[in-house]
């Protein structure tokens, strides 16, 4: 069973909803970045989602927009994102990874070159956000001959007839795209949310994430009860833009808001 | 040649998920599949509907002041001493240039897909001037996104458009130029799917625009293959064409594709020269790689990072081209080769000068070429340029190489 697997099994069956922030790798500078994900797993995080900095990143808002420019004005790319999970694995054997970007980086690396090297530092995911069902029959094969789950977006505009094909090829857990829009824009509306979650629910028996657009621990805890992870980014990197002229305090601040959306994800799986 | 020309060209590319060979594809975020499959089937749907056909003759004949002739430039021949040179005169369209071939074609379908709102990307505003133009008169709303970059040194397009309607938005983010108006204009549409059409300039981005935007511009080709037989009773030896994304060198070449006694060249713009790195020549320097919805060349870094680029011709500063111009560099059926911003510049002059005609610096890229190639070629033989859009809109930059401010 994949590190994915196993960590949502686990929190099923304590009954609680996974905690799954974002950051971009090497925003705002690269040594900050394994500390900052060693004290988010502390204060309650249960995968990370580590963002690879991308020149164009066409799905995201300005947060993660200027996050990538942050992180490539320090050249940090894919092989540097690589380096920091085994980095991050020296101390960390079980919380999953999933690695968040677009396709031309590993294009220009190789899916081959890249898989290999992710499965040896203990990569467990990866999630091409420009690289639909349709495009990726190769990339399938050489990322599960090397053990890496391929995680696709639901977005809202997905028809029904996408959610069966998406499914088919989807593995670790499904991620939807709780709004129409970039990353860090409007709030997301709960009842269409539970609406597609029901419908993905009867395609798969993969656990559901839902991301884009939860702000707050409120926004986290009423996705909890309809999801089984819930994906913070533009928050956390919304924080660290505005801090990122001192990065020391960044790993303590980062657990902080981590640790709130916690404390409010748990209060609501108490009550379910 | 490649056997691949063997089999019909026309038949073969795209296939039916819109890939040129291994370029091309639907490459965007989930949220915009829907959006594209939809206007896959309306194009599909009306690309052969007679009452479309006939809406868009119409509005090219009338409004664009289509055909647009072809021009022996006799000066040009002469002073060269090699080639006879024609123009294909998509100067002389309405706008300015031959963006707008493009921009009644998908408008008329924004409007029968029900949708209220256009968005376009621009670079030299060429296709933002033709894309509001369309919008004005069919009543949509109307947004252009444009590096902010290219509204300084574009200054009077981004007014034709204001006076048009259209909100022009000049975007920041990264090298403040055509790409990063792509990414912008890709989030928009994102965001305002349900209601909004976005209109993209040229042969690139997912599957149907390659494609599509192909089908609009050929119409440059079809006129241009029958009116250069009229007038010297065979077809030409050698079509020469600037790429930016590529679009009027598609829409000139496509319909000669079968035609393979004919040599196409495109020319991508060499900045300051390929060696200096500081171009945007992606097929004559780039690797192929993913960006703005499709497979092709690209101008990236060993990590994949775009990088960024360099044109005196906002038209051509662009990372990417067309795939299907990725395709036929494959298999050898076109040639793409380069000129340098002072070349571009020398020929702007020397067709201003000769033939009475100021061209667009993009279109001098292909001019300068032509004065490359034309006295290498004999008398007899027949040389096409594209002159894919007039100079109005450069008088500022070339004025400002001179020295002169006004």
């Amino acid at each position: 069973m994949s590190r994915i697997s196993h960590c949502f099994e686990k929190l099923k069956t304590d009954g609680q909803t996974a905690l799954i922030p974002y950051i971009t790798a090497g925003d705002p500078e690269p040594w900050v970045t394994v500390p900052i994900l060693h004290a988010m797993v502390d204060a309650g995080a249960n995968l990370l989602e580590l963002g690879i900095p991308f020149s164009d990143p066409m799905s995201d808002g300005p947060v993660i927009q200027k996050a990538c420019e942050r992180a490539l004005k320090n050249d940090v790319s894919l092989k540097h994102v690589l380096d920091m999970v085994r980095q991050f694995r020296e101390k960390d054997k079980i919380t999953p990874i999933v690695l968040m970007g677009y396709a031309n980086p590993l294009e220009a690396m190789g899916y081959e070159a890249f898989a290999k090297r992710a499965e040896e530092v203990g990569v467990d995911g990866i999630l091409t956000v420009d690289m639909p069902p349709e495009e990726s029959e190769q990339f399938l094969t050489i990322m599960d001959s090397h053990n890496i789950d391929t995680i696709f977006l639901v977005a809202p505009t997905t028809s029904l007839e996408r959610m069966d094909k998406i499914a088919k090829v989807a593995k670790g857990f499904i991620y939807y795209v709780s709004i129409k829009g970039v990353t860090g824009s409007a709030s997301l509306d709960i009842s269409e949310v539970s609406e597609k979650m029901a419908e993905l629910r009867q395609r798969t028996s993969l656990p559901l994430g839902v991301g884009f657009g939860i702000r707050d621990g409120k926004s986290a805890a009423a996705v909890s009860d309809v999801a089984d992870g819930v994906v913070v980014g533009s928050t956390l990197v919304r924080w660290i833009a505005e801090h990122a002229n001192n990065p020391e305090i960044l790993p303590e601040a980062l657990a902080g808001l981590v640790a709130e959306m916690r404390h409010a994800i748990n209060a609501r799986d108490m009550a379910k | 040649m490649a056997n691949t020309m063997e089999t019909n060209y026309y038949d073969t590319y795209p296939d039916d998920n819109g890939h040129f060979g291994q370029y091309g594809g639907r490459f965007v975020g989930e949220t915009l599949m829907g959006a594209i499959y939809e206007l896959e089937q309306a194009y599909e749907k009306y690309k052969t509907d007679p009452e479309f056909q006939a809406e868009m003759d119409k509005d090219l004949a009338d409004f664009v002041g289509r055909p647009s002739p072809i021009y022996l430039a006799e000066n040009l021949t002469k002073n060269l001493g090699g080639a006879q040179i024609y123009l294909k005169r998509e100067d002389l369209n309405h706008t300015g240039a031959h963006k707008v071939n493009n921009t009644i074609g998908q408008a008329l379908l924004a409007k029968r897909m029900g949708k209220t709102r256009i968005i376009a990307e621009t670079g030299a505003g060429q296709h933002g001037v033709a894309t509001a133009t369309v919008a004005a008169r069919l009543g949509m709303e109307c947004v252009v996104y444009m590096g902010a970059a290219d509204v300084q040194r574009q200054a009077q397009n981004v007014y034709r458009m204001k006076l048009l309607g259209a909100e022009v938005i000049p975007v920041e983010s990264g090298s403040r130029t055509l790409k990063d108006a792509l990414n912008e204009a890709l989030r928009d549409w994102v965001t305002n799917v349900d209601n909004t059409f976005y209109i993209i300039g040229t042969v690139a981005g997912p599957h149907p625009y390659p494609a599509m935007v192909r089908d609009f511009q050929s119409i440059i080709g079809r006129e241009a293959r029958s009116q250069i037989i009229n007038a010297t009773g065979k077809l030409p030896d050698a079509l020469i064409a600037c790429i930016g994304g590529g679009s009027n060198a598609i829409g000139l070449f496509h319909p000669f594709i079968e035609d393979k006694e004919v040599v196409m060249y495109g020319v991508e713009g060499a900045g300051h020269g390929i060696e200096t790195g500081q171009h945007s020549a992606p097929l004559s320097a780039g690797t192929p790689g993913v960006l703005h919805g499709n497979r092709t060349y690209l101008m990236q870094d060993e990590n994949g990072q775009i990088i960024e680029t360099h044109s005196i011709s906002a038209g051509l500063d662009y990372p990417g081209v067309g795939p299907e111009h990725a395709l036929l560099k494959d298999i050898g059926r076109a040639n793409y080769v380069s000129v340098t911003d002072d070349e571009a510049l020398e020929a702007f002059h020397t067709l201003t000068r000769s033939e009475g005609i100021i061209p667009a610096l993009e279109s001098s890229h292909a001019i300068a070429y032509a004065c490359k190639l034309a006295p290498t070629m004999s008398p007899e033989q027949v040389l096409l340029i594209n002159l894919s859009g007039r100079g109005d809109k450069d008088m500022h930059t070339v004025a400002a190489m001179a020295g002169l401010t006004f």
